[in-house]
């Protein structure tokens, strides 16, 4: 097997593992508004993922590193194309990342509402832009001869691509609710069961609609493995729709972990959708990416499939281990007594 | 329009976002030892004073490691946003060390900083310290990559030119990781890091010692800090005159422009200037300090070497080596030398202020010192601490100033790297949005490490209070 064909799906597991831990940690930077009634139950909810937000976010990191070195000419398409999006992302990353490590080291309320604000608005930025991205990625940009991205920022908020990052803002918002559900306890958690359920209900129509959308438009394009499209789609369909009626009857992990098995599916619908294109081109003229075209060298994928089956299990291991350490609720009351030993 | 050039503004945000990068790398290399050095000792002694120890500085270290993540992103993004054409043409051979970097190094690190700042009452004491080792070991290892990615840019090996030469393609993986560039490279960095790390010990010790608090704990501190720079900096020029060896074999033009010399000199003549007045484009001297052989020495380990000049080497590139850019670069293949000529020497200068600083810092406060440390004493090792970094940023101007015209040195010019589809106006939004956001982190930084360095540690215990049993279970631990 040509190992570019390995790399796809490596690259392809990188993202959504990206998508499922940096995903809930948008969803409980969201929620702030709606949850965090006040500073104490802000910092219930924050800590909820105080210990893992970097990990996770870490993923981003090791998926555009592996896009760079597995397939150049996609990174090089993708991040030039696509620049004003990922400086947003950029801008909005660095100002959530600060407020999480800066917000209390002031006893101040303005300052605390300041990094609150950047947090909501540093979650919700990436949650949307990721999901534009991605269905642009899957329906295909202009790109010209020489695969480099002729199109605007116009071009990439088409209805596709704008319904797109509507599934991932809703399913993001929805997931990280779930988990806030999960790990705290008393107020905060049962205003979080109310609030998936209204939620959680404005995320299914919107996935839905998507869903079908990509395997209509997969149908079109003739796309391969359709078959993998639908399949996986239709799981995804069914796991969100588990995770409502799980969370209706206070099952939270059963919920959480039907809402990740929902963006783990969905995002593999859309790699199903995509292969063996990686980026196509919708310009006549145009020359689309391709898995053959964008690689790297034998030489190259051969050494980095080494090193990903010897560190990815490890990095798995050692990751877990972490969610193990941190597996308990986030109390009130621990909270409360943080604040009295802090001042 | 000129202020609209696409290659201009990328190259302001690549040098602008890369260096305000480097204030926190470093500190966070650095800081991340002492901070496992500290705890460690507690470990083994169980003497609180080394846990207050570990947990003030330790302070200072996270509130300075998380800007270095949140900027971290945005170098990895950029090589695609602002230099495509670049990534199309080394990504097989420079995509890897990063993705080595974020599987071996990354993970590791925001994986056990998270365990080392939430879990210490809820990780045994030895799984605790052993979490900010690894923290420590992966910040390290992701130094070894990201230089080796940059080694290639300043000399490449390990490759071959693809059939139709439309890009570099990775042939020995092992030769690309043990580029002589990145194994002398590599050392000088990690002990620049230490050093910083270590003035900022010795300045925040200083300062409360000026003012008489927490003298017990504070003294040690300032030693420690004294003698780990003077230590870091022997390494660091031992590391830097490898490194300067390296650059004379591989890029005899960067050591050129460093001494701006424009013709080839040897032995005597081989003088390093150690102060020049003349027109900036040193085509005309009208006065400097000059140490005959050093030149000679630095580049080469003896008294007859030769050193090559700008002009002959302008003349082989052009006529020999590169003939195929000599047009691009009219035929002039230096950096910008007042750049290269003034960095080189600050940063030497700087490095050897700060040693120096450490020395007498060390005197004054030795054991039998009769006197009292004068308080303008005081204020110097207070003040030192930015020394360290600034010899880092001019440092690393010099060897990235240096290596122009070329993105990888032989192979493509700089002015090939940049993005095509990508027009000048996004790239200004950008620099402008890095260069506003990074200022105003930097002020918050700055008020918040000044604001927790002030504070202290926390005070050592009464030894006749009466005490709480000391477990895992009890010892406070950090909640956002």
């Amino acid at each position: 097997m040509d190992l570019a064909y390995l790399w796809f799906w490596i690259v392809g597991f990188l993202f959504i593992g990206y998508f499922v831990l940096d995903g809930f940690d948008f969803g409980v930077g969201m929620s702030l508004p709606f949850l965090g009634k006040d500073d104490i139950a802000r910092r219930q909810i924050i800590n909820t993922i105080g210990p893992v937000w970097d990990l996770n976010e870490t993923w981003v990191i090791v998926a555009g590193a592996a896009l760079f070195a597995s397939f150049p000419e996609w990174y090089a398409t993708l991040f030039s194309g696509f620049y004003l999006p990922l400086l947003l992302i950029l801008l909005a990353l660095i100002a959530r990342g600060v407020s999480f490590e800066y917000r209390h080291q002031r006893d101040s309320l303005k300052w605390k509402r300041g990094f609150d604000r950047m947090i909501v608005i540093g979650s919700a930025v990436p949650a949307f832009l990721w999901g534009v991205a991605f269905a642009n990625i899957v329906q295909g940009v202009p790109l010209d001869a020489d695969h480099e991205y002729v199109g605007s920022l116009l071009t990439l908020l088409n209805p596709y691509g704008i319904l797109g990052g509507l599934v991932t803002l809703l399913l993001f918002f929805t997931h990280g609710v779930y988990f806030v559900a999960l790990k705290t306890d008393g107020q905060v958690r049962a205003d979080a069961r109310k609030l998936a359920r209204t939620s959680g209900l404005a995320t299914i129509v919107a996935a839905a609609l998507f869903l079908v959308w990509t395997i209509v438009q997969a149908a079109n394009n003739q796309a391969p493995l359709l078959m993998g499209v639908v399949a996986f789609s239709g799981i995804a369909a069914l796991a969100l729709i588990g995770s409502w009626v799980a969370n209706l009857r206070d099952r939270e992990g059963t919920a959480f972990t039907l809402g990740a098995i929902t963006i783990v599916t969905a995002v593999a619908a859309l790699f199903f959708a995509l292969f063996p294109n990686v980026m196509p081109s919708t310009l006549e003229a145009g020359s689309g990416l391709t898995i053959e075209n964008a690689s790297s060298t034998d030489y190259t994928l051969t050494i980095m499939s080494w090193a990903a089956l010897i560190f990815l299990p490890l990095v798995l291991a050692y990751q877990g281990w972490t969610y193990w350490v941190f597996r308990k609720r986030v109390t009130r009351a621990r909270i409360e007594k943080a604040a009295l030993v802090a001042h | 329009m000129e202020w609209l050039d696409p290659l201009a503004l990328a190259r302001w945000q690549f040098g602008l976002t890369t260096l305000y990068h480097f204030l926190f790398v470093p500190l966070t290399l650095g800081m991340s030892l002492v901070v496992a050095i500290f705890q460690t000792v507690w470990y083994r002694t169980g003497d609180v004073k080394w846990l207050h120890l570990t947990r003030f500085f330790g302070k200072i270290f996270l509130i300075n490691f998380a800007m270095g993540v949140v900027t971290g992103i945005v170098q990895e993004f950029q090589f695609g946003m602002n230099w495509s054409a670049y990534s199309r043409f080394v990504g097989d051979v420079f995509g890897a060390p990063l993705a080595f970097e974020g599987l071996l190094a990354f993970f590791l690190e925001a994986t056990f900083i998270g365990l080392w700042i939430f879990g210490w009452d809820k990780l045994p004491r030895l799984a605790h310290l052993a979490s900010i080792w690894m923290a420590t070991l992966g910040a390290t290892f992701s130094a070894y990559f990201i230089i080796a990615a940059n080694a290639f840019m300043q000399n490449p090996v390990g490759y071959q030119m693809a059939a139709d030469g439309h890009r570099a393609e990775l042939v020995d993986f092992w030769a690309m990781l043990t580029n002589p560039v990145a194994l002398a490279a590599f050392p000088h960095t990690i002990f620049s890091g230490w050093m910083f790390a270590a003035m900022i010990v010795a300045s925040i010790s200083a300062w409360h010692l000026a003012r008489g608090r927490n003298v017990e704990m504070m003294r040690t501190t300032l030693r420690f800090g004294l003698w780990s720079a003077i230590v870091s900096f022997v390494l660091v020029a031992v590391a830097g005159d490898q490194l300067s060896l390296v650059m004379v074999a591989t890029q005899p033009m960067k050591m050129a422009a460093a001494e701006a010399t424009f013709n080839t000199v040897c032995g005597q003549d081989a003088s390093f200037s150690i102060f020049t007045l003349g027109t900036p484009d040193g085509t005309s001297e009208l006065f400097s300090i000059r140490v005959p052989f050093l030149l000679s020495i630095l580049s080469t380990h003896s008294l007859d070497g030769c050193v090559e000049g700008i002009n002959d080497l302008n003349t082989m590139y052009s006529q020999q080596m590169f003939p195929q850019f000599a047009d691009q670069v009219d035929g002039n293949f230096a950096p910008v030398l007042w750049v290269t000529y003034w960095a080189f020497r600050w940063m030497i200068a700087l490095g050897g202020l700060t040693a120096l600083i450490s020395a007498v810092g060390l005197w004054v406060t030795r054991k039998k010192a009769t006197r009292p440390v004068a308080p303008w004493m005081w204020r110097v090792a207070i003040w030192a601490a930015p020394l360290p970094m600034l010899a880092s940023l001019v440092g690393w101007l010099f060897t990235e100033m240096g290596r122009q015209p070329w993105i990888v040195f032989g192979l493509m010019l700089t002015q090939d790297g940049v993005s095509p589809s990508v027009p000048g106006w996004s790239v200004l939004v950008s620099l402008i949005a890095f260069t506003v956001t990074y200022a105003s982190l930097a002020v918050v930084e700055f008020g918040l490490i000044k604001k927790y360095a002030q504070k202290g540690p926390d005070p050592l215990p009464d030894p006749n209070a009466p005490r709480e049993p000391d477990t895992v279970e009890n010892t406070p631990t950090t909640v956002y």
